[in-house]
């Protein structure tokens, strides 16, 4: 029992901290902006157990919760994205809202959550986790209540989330009936060795494939579960807004490979021509949407949606030998830097200009120097320009297609490089605005020292990925054999 | 350890980059100093490595090599061939050159222009010099960004556009070139460029051969640029500050050539042998091409730069004669050298002399803030030493005897002629008329005829304007009448190329 205690210690750690920012909150008044800090520690503490843990294996709850590399690499990825995003916070929620407790402490929570789906290996139990993951998302993309377009996207996001969930609960039940099982391992087993000819029924595999794929997709916002996207990030608070493009794609992405390899290995046959299919519209679609915004938030919604276009290339070309979830494990943690990164500088605009307006970071380099070469290097990386950590995500995700070695698998590859060339263009458009224009209003901004740090932060990581690839590589190596264990292919 | 010659050639101007922009604004004298300075030691340095490459073996020499990234096999491999030096010697001494001239010319933004061009030249040298394809690619990258930068905020009226028509353009090319990279990987286990020539990916799949091949092509024939595959360079090189269209002309260009040299003939002999005709034809279009659209141009820049389309065709028209003539023996073993040593020795030319005429460029539009040939006229009078200058620069270009680009001119087609005749014949009218386009457009109609009062009193070439072009000039005459020194370093490596395909 104390063991299992050990290895749930990431979860343990969060929740005492995400109680502790609530209490403290409810006790001392005074003490809101000191509480993110306190919520940082406790990121911080539960990244070092998390890392303390790394390598261990373990199955708690009868079989409800693993505890393998994979999950320690997502928790990992969880526990980063909130920190920088409290980091972001600070001085943006301080002039916006006075309940600042409780927002971080839902930040931690929802930080819990996305832990907990990373190891779940039940269907009840992933059910359970992806709704704590979107309902205290709901809440923090609502959290502005006086923003009349903030309530607007909390309750789009709502809408979504709620019927889309309601889908994917029906795809549940369907793999449910056809397997006599909830967990993955089992459903895996039942699939493959069938009891009988009769006990098999592939033609319902199908649907409850796609049911279930709607719930993730639209935690992943993939085509066509994406359309709340870009009105939930416009109307979230900035950082919320790069949470959500993070943390919780992220953690759609652990179940959505945990589900598909581990229980439906025999069914890839199947599963490989659609989610190859959401790849493409995705990322064109994303691509090609973005290039008309002129609200950078939304210009980074439908980025991010041709960005899971991409790693889901990656899912696709899964294999014993490709790199494929390698490549998506790099490029989920790459992708955390640099987007991470592209918002939380949209935060700092925002906080010092109040505009999203992408016509208003016109000479922006004058104005503010870090912030501007700060964004270039994290679009560079967005479009797949080496030296950043964006190329290292590619170059694995299209390198396992090109592995592949199938016709499909070299089209893929062809309209993945082809869509980069698209988002190039405006990516840079902002590049172009920010560095070639003069501005309209020379003053310089002064960021405040929180966000210069969250901005340095992200920005170094997304060098040094792209300089010093090979510790994250070993460590998306590593992560993936754990997975892989559990996979007959 | 040996001493680490390429790496410091490459990474010093990273120092510079660094160096220029912690500098405070107010020093902004010395900081260009310290960058003149400090681009002189790549030069010196490469000078060492020219001096102390041994020609006769013409192997890789000056190799360095570490581990990078061992879990996909990756490696930080450095050297120079013959083919390699004389380019990074290029690269090293324009950047000295451009840089020179930009402390004169460059009034706003100095710190962060020296060290995008800085960073430029990091990655022209790191593409020369890198004997792993990951490597390659990463220096491949690099270059673009500063350039883009260099277009689009130092660069003409319509700069926002050449700027993202450039990156736009090249950038497809380079995806491409990635997906051929990743492929040649997954198919041999190793990114090295040596290793690969040896390995001869997809010997057994002419498909797949075809499709890596025509995916570096794109990548290379872009940055040559071949047509019809040019349209980027027009827009970058009028919209370019002088010194990007400089490099742009002198050393950009040369990547793609030398993508084609390096990669395409050692790696895919047998595809490229079978795909001759085609490049031949674009080859020819380009020098044709080039030459009429050139002639058509009344902008002195536009000029040079179609000019330079057809300058790239003669490099193309000799790598494609080598290609064209493999597997043939050793009939035509001897033309198949003399037109690749041309080839090679036209990328020199070309650099030394196209980025010495848009220098000149540079020169009269500081004056006069015009580029329509129609607006000058009788400049001899009150120019002279302008106009020996752009004289010996326009003949060197249009291949007189004597100055540089008639060697590589001469043995191109020398080599050409008895592979590919009737390509050849054709290609040979290129040069009539980009000799009547540069004795009529340029030197009479800017120097010649009834002076234009409104230049009455032009001032004539400066001193440091002079010293700007002096080494040019030097090499121009040098290697015009005294060509050894640089064939003899091309030529080793390029029978050794040969004797391998």
């Amino acid at each position: 029992m104390l063991e299992d205690l050990v290895l749930l210690s990431p979860e343990i750690t969060l929740t005492i901290f995400a109680l502790l920012v609530l209490g403290l909150d409810l006790a001392f008044k005074r003490l809101k902006d000191a509480l993110a800090y306190v919520a940082i520690g406790g990121v911080i503490l539960a990244i070092v157990v998390t890392a303390l843990l790394f390598g261990t294996q373990g199955s708690l709850f009868s079989g409800m919760l693993v505890v393998d590399s994979f999950a320690f690499y997502f928790k990992i990825i969880a526990c980063l994205a909130t920190g920088l995003v409290i980091l972001s916070s600070i001085a943006f929620m301080k002039e916006r809202t006075p309940y600042r407790g409780e927002f971080y402490g839902l930040l931690l929570l929802a930080t819990l959550a996305i832990t907990l789906l990373a190891g779940a290996s039940d269907l009840v139990m992933i059910y359970l986790s992806f709704e704590f993951v979107s309902l205290t998302c709901y809440v923090l993309v609502g959290y502005l209540r006086g923003d009349p377009k903030s309530s607007e996207g909390g309750i789009k996001y709502f809408l979504y989330g709620a019927v889309t969930s309601a889908v994917m609960l029906y795809g549940i039940s369907l793999l449910y009936g056809i397997t006599g099982s909830t967990n993955l391992v089992e459903i895996r087993d039942a699939l493959l060795f069938p009891a009988s000819p009769a006990a098999s029924t592939p033609w319902l595999i199908l649907p409850a494939l796609i049911f279930m794929l709607a719930g993730f997709g639209f935690k992943i916002s993939l085509v066509p579960f994406h359309q709340w996207t870009p009105d939930a990030y416009e109307g979230a608070p900035t950082p919320i807004a790069a949470f959500l493009s993070v943390g919780p794609k992220a953690a759609g992405f652990a179940v959505l490979i945990r589900v598909f390899l581990t229980a439906l290995p025999a069914y890839q046959i199947d599963w490989v021509p659609i989610l190859s299919g959401i790849s493409l519209v995705s990322m064109t679609f994303g691509n090609l949407v973005a290039i008309q915004q002129t609200n950078i938030k939304r210009m980074l919604a439908y980025s991010s949606i041709a960005q899971v276009g991409y790693i889901l290339l990656g899912v696709v070309a899964a294999g014993p030998e490709t790199y494929g979830i390698t490549g998506v494990l790099l490029f989920i943690l790459a992708y955390l830097f640099t987007n991470l990164g592209a918002f939380v500088a949209v935060v700092a605009f925002s906080h010092l200009t109040g505009s999203d307006e992408i016509a208003d970071y016109a000479g922006l380099i004058r104005r503010a120097p870090l912030l501007a070469a700060a964004l270039v290097v994290f679009f560079m990386s967005l479009a797949g320009i080496p030296p950043t950590a964006g190329f290292l995500g590619k170059f694995f995700v299209f390198g396992a297609a090109i592995q592949m070695g199938q016709k499909v698998f070299y089209f893929l590859a062809v309209v993945g490089v082809l869509n980069s060339i698209i988002s190039l263009y405006y990516y840079f458009n902002v590049v172009r605005l920010m560095c070639f224009l003069p501005a309209k209003d020379e003053t310089s901004l002064q960021i405040p020292r929180s966000l210069v740090l969250a901005v340095t932060i992200t920005m170094a990581m997304t060098l040094v990925m792209g300089l010093h690839p090979q510790p994250f590589i070993e460590l998306a190596t590593r992560s993936v054999l754990s997975i892989a264990v559990l996979s007959p292919l | 350890m040996e001493f680490p010659y390429l790496t410091l050639i490459t990474f010093i101007p990273l120092l510079g980059a660094v160096a220029c922009l912690l500098i405070p604004r107010k020093y902004e004298r010395e900081m260009k100093r310290l960058a003149v300075a400090l681009s002189l030691i790549p030069l010196v340095l490469a000078a060492i490595l020219w001096l102390n490459y041994d020609y006769t073996a013409g192997t890789m020499q000056f190799l360095e090599e570490y581990a990078w990234i061992p879990t996909i096999n990756v490696h930080y491999r450095v050297g120079v061939d013959g083919i390699s030096l004389p380019l990074v010697f290029l690269t090293s001494l324009l950047t000295v050159i451009c840089l020179f001239y930009s402390s004169y010319t460059i009034k706003e933004r100095v710190k962060e222009y020296f060290a995008f061009f800085f960073l430029l030249e990091m990655g022209m040298v790191g593409v020369f010099v890198s004997l792993d394809f990951f490597l390659f690619y990463v220096f491949w990258e690099i270059g673009l960004v500063p350039m883009y930068f260099l277009i689009g905020v130092w660069g003409g009226p319509r700069r926002q556009y050449a700027a993202i028509k450039f990156f736009l353009y090249t950038l497809t090319g380079s995806v491409l070139m990635l997906l051929a990279i990743l492929g040649m990987y997954f198919a041999e286990g190793t990114f090295g460029i040596l290793e690969m020539a040896r390995l001869r990916p997809f010997a057994d799949n002419f498909t797949l051969q075809s499709l890596a091949f025509w995916g570096l092509f794109a990548a290379f024939a872009i940055k040559v640029p071949l047509w019809p595959f040019h349209t980027w360079l027009p827009d970058a090189h009028v919209e370019a500050p002088t010194a990007g269209s400089v490099i742009l002309a002198g050393v950009l260009l040369k990547l793609g050539a030398y993508g084609f040299l390096r990669i395409l003939l050692p790696i895919f002999p047998q595809a490229f042998h079978h795909y001759a005709p085609i490049i031949a034809i674009l080859a020819l279009l380009s020098i044709v091409y080039g030459a009429l659209v050139s002639m058509a141009q009344w902008d002195l820049k536009k000029l040079i730069a179609y000019s330079s389309v057809n300058h790239m065709g003669y490099v193309m028209l000799g790598l494609v004669a080598a290609a064209s003539a493999i597997g043939t023996s050793e009939k035509f073993f001897d033309s198949q050298a003399m037109a690749l040593n041309g080839a090679v020795m036209q990328m020199f030319n070309h650099g030394i002399i196209t980025g010495g005429l848009f220098l000149l460029v540079g020169v009269i539009y500081e004056r006069t803030h015009i580029r329509d040939l129609k607006g000058f006229g009788g400049l001899g009078v009150t120019m002279p030493l302008y106009y020996g200058i752009m004289t010996a620069t326009c003949l060197a270009s249009l291949g007189l005897p004597g100055l540089a680009g008639f060697i590589s001119e001469f043995l191109v087609f020398q080599g050409a002629l008895s592979i590919i005749p009737p390509v050849a014949a054709i290609a040979i009218s290129g040069v009539v008329v980009t000799a009547a386009m540069f004795l009529w457009k340029v030197i009479q109609l800017i120097f010649l005829g009834p002076l234009n009062q409104k230049w009455a009193d032009l001032p004539d070439m400066q001193r440091w304007e002079v010293i700007t072009m002096a080494p040019l000039l030097f090499f121009m005459v040098l290697f015009g009448l005294y060509p050894t020194p640089i064939l003899n370093l091309i030529n080793g490596t390029v029978v050794k190329l040969l004797s391998g395909l």
